[in-house]
């Protein structure tokens, strides 16, 4: 029977989307044009960071431009630089959003913002501990990502390149072994630029893919948005599809015979 | 009364318990969460808590990020 995307839901700690593609809500210059490229998106995981209230003026609330009845939020720990800092934040985000969901972010350089898988696998484990569902940001490591599993993380989420620099895919043989070596869902998250980073994570044969800036710092994010998710859509479709095999040589696709000369 | 809130401190009317601190901050009770001196304190616990002066109070919200 021939493959129909409607029919194949992403499944995440026992919770169907239809959507494979999950983004994030930072960098936006205004509200209004993110909550355009959310819907235009047809995400239904939205990430969301916890952050320090403004004591002195009374600025405008990102909850006012993102239906909850619509959009799933997924609080994250970025910005955390240890495993303890980052199960407060994950405690934090769970008080104030009343969900188990957690994307865990522990950073463990500043400047290439890679993480610190040593503290994230130990801050996994205390989360799943405590009730969590934890979907770990994880860098392109298989042994990592099945350590991950191990502890048990409801996803893995390898990044394609460093956060927010745009470089695509760096290393997809990795990413096909962690696929190989986990059975929880593994999303690409970090490092997509643009529609065709996204088509390949897809095409690999990644169960979802994360970003933010991809969407954000474009030009025309509302544009970009829709762009992400026809590219996750055909992605997913080639993959299920199957593709041909690479060969060297010509195979013609118009008979041989009965040419007229 | 004096507390330190967000890592600054200030001197506010008075309020009893973590609820009455939120309205007098103008804090709406919706998607925040408050820690008071490291510890969370969970949304049906906000009236039952006393506030002493210089209290840690800690109060986020969800903003944009990735």
């Amino acid at each position: 029977m021939t493959y129909s995307l409607a029919s194949d839901p992403l499944v995440l700690a026992g919770k169907s989307f239809r959507s494979r593609l999950l983004v994030g809500t930072g960098k936006y210059e205004t509200f209004p044009l993110m909550k355009e490229a959310l819907e235009r998106s047809g995400a239904e995981i939205v990430t969301v960071a916890v952050r320090r209230v403004n004591l002195d003026r009374s600025t405008e609330s990102l909850l006012d431009y993102i239906d909850t009845s619509r959009f799933t939020l997924l609080p994250n720990t970025a910005g955390c630089y240890t495993a303890d800092e980052a199960v407060r934040a994950a405690c934090l985000g769970r008080e104030a959003g009343l969900s188990e969901w957690v994307k865990l972010e522990v950073i463990g350089n500043e400047k290439t913002l890679f993480p610190d898988t040593e503290a994230l696998l130990a801050a996994t484990r205390t989360l799943v501990k405590d009730g969590f569902v934890v979907l770990p940001y994880t860098n392109d490591d298989p042994v990592m990502a099945r350590k991950l599993e191990d502890a048990g993380a409801a996803a893995v989420m390898p990044l394609g390149a460093p956060i927010g620099s745009g470089m695509g895919i760096q290393n997809p043989a990795n990413i096909r072994i962690i696929l190989e070596s986990v059975s929880v869902p593994v999303i690409v998250d970090a490092g997509v630029g643009t529609a065709s980073d996204a088509a390949i994570a897809m095409e690999l044969g990644c169960d979802a893919v994360l970003m933010n800036t991809g969407i954000a710092g474009a030009g025309d994010a509302v544009a970009m948005a829709e762009a992400m998710k026809l590219a996750v859509q055909a992605g997913r479709m080639a993959y299920k599809a199957g593709r041909i095999p690479k060969r060297l040589y010509a195979s013609a696709s118009s008979p041989l015979q009965g040419i007229s000369r | 009364m004096t507390l330190a809130i967000n890592g600054e401190t200030r001197t506010i009317p008075a309020a009893g318990n973590i609820r009455e601190l939120l309205g007098v901050l103008g804090i709406g009770e919706s998607r925040v969460a408050v820690e008071l001196n490291g510890k969370i304190i969970r949304r049906a616990e906000w009236e039952q808590m006393r506030l002493s002066d210089m209290d840690r109070v800690e109060i986020v919200q969800f903003v944009g990020g990735g």
